[in-house]
């Protein structure tokens, strides 16, 4: 495939490790932010061929895992109805809420259907004037511009059966989040690419300077990700804090401007709670009031259910980066992709899973990786 | 967070925000929305996530970096071959 | 980390915290497994279910005789590269193939919903007929019944089937052994991209098609060169990992795969980056596994090879006494993944 196999080559990827090793003369911890990042270096065991001297901690990056538990249970809630019919990206499907998830809502006769894009689900509204149509809009700014491009549709062609389940966030203000927290030890920060795409990197530049870490904006595969590694590395090694840009086949400074223009149409600022971090303040995207009438917590009394969070889970602590999954007590046994206590199990892209199903093999057989780093 | 896939714009049709494209994926083609790349024209690159392109994809940007990462790999390669010929690394 | 990584690789049975079937169980992979043990396989346990291999192997007065059963439910009725009747015969068709065994006979079950429409009935049966003929199977026994409309999902299709174990063949799940390697007869993951391209809300286009075929031509052919191969294994629902973590498992053996030398076409990897699936977990139809002792392996891979449909053959991994019951993935990169059985089915994802 173009513009993905180039980046995934053995050779090139070998010499770039070894450059790191090369570089760093001590100990430096990267915060990687988004779950993709996570996914990706797990996928390729690319934790396995880095020298010791480079950590990565795994940051918040998964909207799946930090979408509020309330909201879990309002799209549960919303779904069961027999009028509804409710279309949602797959990763939502199994995110645990106080007691049930969307595929048990399923499970039990709900009408919840997996949608590849929100067009697909304006489209189900469209097909079926009968039905409440209503979409989980989850995400980072990355989804924004398509959630909010099927709510205005719905607004210009006047359809009265179609609703959004609105649960964004924003990335820069839960880094300022985790940034602040006294007892941070990130070096250096890996900024999500794709995010970026829609965005641009202004906001981070601020972020930069105000904590004096450097960070880059990466791509998702491989030497991506390794690319921008290295860049972090050299940067904290010469003791210099700037934003730098590894994606630029993509990611320009000020992001996409039509992009950016039908997401402040369509969505406000908020205040956000993270599930596992807290609120956080301007850290989500609410309907702007003149789309109030597609506001499904609007359009569907749901009552508040009290919400119940296993207090065996960690994951607020997984995604603050201040425990590694695997040290959780019950990571892999009690909790599980079978049995998940909490959002980052459950989640592909959460730490905790991306962990379970990719975790490195301590093998009796293991040959030496490509580098014969430890 | 955030799968996007590059692919190749092989059709468009419709303007402004129903500006449409059928995105080529290695033989796999699939409707996306072209509304926010009002500059792509049939044979770019694009990025796609959730059937909307995000950005075209810079062939130059692509090949400057593709170039920085070969002048890793062949200093890599010398510093290798420096150490074998050495005798030790 | 790795002691605490060790002492927390096996995942405990899942527990049952549901009272009403979901659909993971039907996805082959670890609630599926679980249904099994828990419930179907303490309720009629007996050495010949033992094995839980793709068929049952039974030996009546001196003949050895491949049993087995399949239901198809898939949705879309009708794909590109075949129909749940095509699907039926060869599943079940292949299934005792797997077993080592000659397939001769076949049973059709039909649940029909009332409404379903006769034409596509007809449709269905012609290309029943039409797969039996070309595997050289009878269809000796059927039975219909149709329920309330409303009640079913149009067509659901059970097969089952008859062959005879072919002399000198011993194959099962059991029987991996260290030195042994892995073939897969053809690129995986065709079936599962093909049914999910033709599924509404995903829908992309794609000259894909199912791969959906019988296997006994090229099985025939490898028990003629190699009749000492260890496994069969077709990898349906769960994929490639699924199959060979089943097999490492049944046979107390590691299992060590080169991800670049297993074949994938380009178009199903791009719909696999599309949606976020891994390729080794997507269902293949018209495909096997098969193990075989170490220094049989030209003769194996030529055999195969020899027959339609299995030109694109390959050796994609090796079989060993280490790390007995784990899949060990060995990336294009040259670093390890352990590849485990998933939960349910994978689902299209953005993140």
């Amino acid at each position: 495939m173009r513009h993905v196999d180039e980046y995934r080559d053995a050779q090139a990827i070998a010499s770039v490790v070894r450059r790191i090793r090369d570089t760093a003369t001590r100990r430096w911890a990267l915060m990687e932010v988004c779950g993709g990042q996570t996914h990706s270096i797990l996928k390729f065991g690319m934790d396995q061929l880095l020298p010791d001297t480079v950590e990565l901690i795994h940051g918040p990056g998964c909207p799946v895992c930090v979408t509020p538990l309330e909201l879990v249970d309002r799209a549960i809630a919303i779904a069961s109805r027999p009028d509804v019919s409710f279309c949602s990206f797959g990763d939502m499907l199994r995110v645990p809420g106080s007691g049930d998830d969307l595929l048990k809502v399923k499970a039990r006769g709900g009408d919840v259907r997996i949608v590849y894009s929100p067009l697909d689900a304006l489209r189900v509204a469209r097909q079926h004037p009968e039905r409440k149509v209503v979409f989980f809009a989850v995400g980072f700014e990355t989804t924004a511009p398509a959630n909010a491009m099927a709510v205005h549709r719905a607004r210009a062609e006047g359809l009265s059966n179609f609703s959004v389940l609105v649960a964004h966030v924003l990335v820069p203000p839960a880094l300022e989040a985790l940034l602040g927290c006294e007892d941070a030890r990130i070096d250096g920060l890996l900024a999500p690419g794709h995010v970026c795409t829609v965005t641009g990197y202004r906001d981070y530049e601020a972020v930069a300077a105000r904590h004096r870490i450097p960070i880059v904006v990466t791509g998702f595969e491989p030497l991506d990700l390794l690319h921008g590694i290295l860049a972090a590395v050299t940067q904290l090694e010469r003791g210099e804090a700037l934003v730098e840009n590894q994606y630029a086949r993509v990611v320009v400074r000020d992001g996409n401007a039509a992009a950016r223009a039908m997401v402040e149409d369509v969505f406000v600022v908020s205040d956000r709670t993270w599930r596992g971090l807290g609120a956080i303040p301007r850290s989500g995207l609410a309907l702007a009031p003149r789309y109030a009438r597609f506001d499904a917590e609007q359009v569907f009394d749901v009552a508040k259910v009290a919400v119940r969070e296993p207090e065996e889970c960690r994951a607020g602590l997984v995604l603050q980066g201040r425990l590694r999954p695997t040290d959780c007590p019950a990571f892999g046994t009690r909790c599980n992709p079978e049995h998940p206590l909490g959002a980052t199990m459950v989640s592909t892209e959460g730490a905790c899973a991306a962990y379970f199903h990719y975790r490195r093999a301590p093998l009796a057989a293991a040959e030496s990786p490509l580098t014969g780093a430890g | 967070m955030c799968l996007a896939v590059p692919g190749k714009v092989v059709e468009i049709e419709g303007e402004g925000e129903l500006r449409m494209g059928r995105v080529d994926f290695s033989g796999v083609t699939r409707q996306a929305c072209l509304a926010y790349v009002p500059e792509v024209r049939i044979g770019d690159y694009v990025l796609v996530h959730v059937g909307f392109a995000l950005s075209r994809i810079d062939e130059q940007a692509a090949i400057e970096t593709l170039r920085a990462l070969a002048e890793i790999d062949a200093l890599e390669e010398a510093a290798a071959d420096d150490r074998a010929a050495s005798g030790g690394s | 980390m790795s002691r605490t990584l060790d002492s927390m690789l096996v995942c405990p049975a899942p527990l049952a915290n549901l009272d009403i079937v979901e659909l993971a169980h039907g996805g082959g992979g670890l609630k599926t497994a679980a249904l099994v043990e828990r419930l179907f396989a303490p309720a009629f346990r007996n050495p010949h279910l033992e094995p839980l291999g793709d068929g049952a192997i039974v030996t009546v007065g001196r003949e050895r005789l491949a049993f087995t059963t399949d239901s198809f439910v898939v949705k879309p009725a009708f794909f590109p590269g075949g129909d749940i009747g095509s699907l039926a015969v060869h599943g079940t068709v292949n299934d005792l193939a797997m077993c080592g065994a000659e397939p001769l006979f076949l049973s059709a079950g039909y649940l029909l919903e009332e409404g379903f429409p006769m034409r596509d009935l007809e449709r269905v049966v012609a290309s029943m007929a039409a797969a039996c003929a070309a595997s050289g199977v009878l269809l000796v026994t059927g039975d219909t019944k149709v329920v309330d409309r409303g009640k079913g999902d149009g067509l659901y299709v059970n097969t089952s089937g008859i062959g005879r174990v072919r002399d000198g063949v011993h194959v099962g799940p059991g029987r991996a052994a260290p030195g042994d390697v892995v073939i897969v007869s053809g690129p995986v993951g065709d079936h599962g991209i093909a049914v999910m391209a033709a599924r509404e809300g995903i829908d992309f286009e794609t000259a894909l098609v199912s791969d959906s075929a019988p296997v006994i031509g090229p099985v025939r052919a490898l028990l003629d060169a190699v009749p000492a191969s260890h496994v069969l294994r077709d990898p349906t629902r769960g994929g490639l990992a699924t199959a060979l973590c089943e097999i490492a498992l049944a046979s107390k053996v590691g299992i060590w795969l080169e991800e670049r030398d297993v074949p994938v076409r380009e178009e199903v990897r791009a719909a696999c980056e599309l949606l976020g699936f891994d390729p080794l977990y997507v269902a293949c139809e018209g495909r096997f596994l098969a193990i075989v002792p170490g220094a049989s392996r030209e003769a194996a891979l030529a055999a195969i090879r020899s027959q339609p449909g299995g030109e694109g053959a390959r050796s994609i991994g090796t079989v060993r006494a280490e790390d007995a019951g784990r899949v060990v993935l060995r990336t294009q990169i040259g670093s390890h993944r352990l590849l485990e059985r998933l939960s349910g089915e994978q689902l299209p994802r953005i993140c």
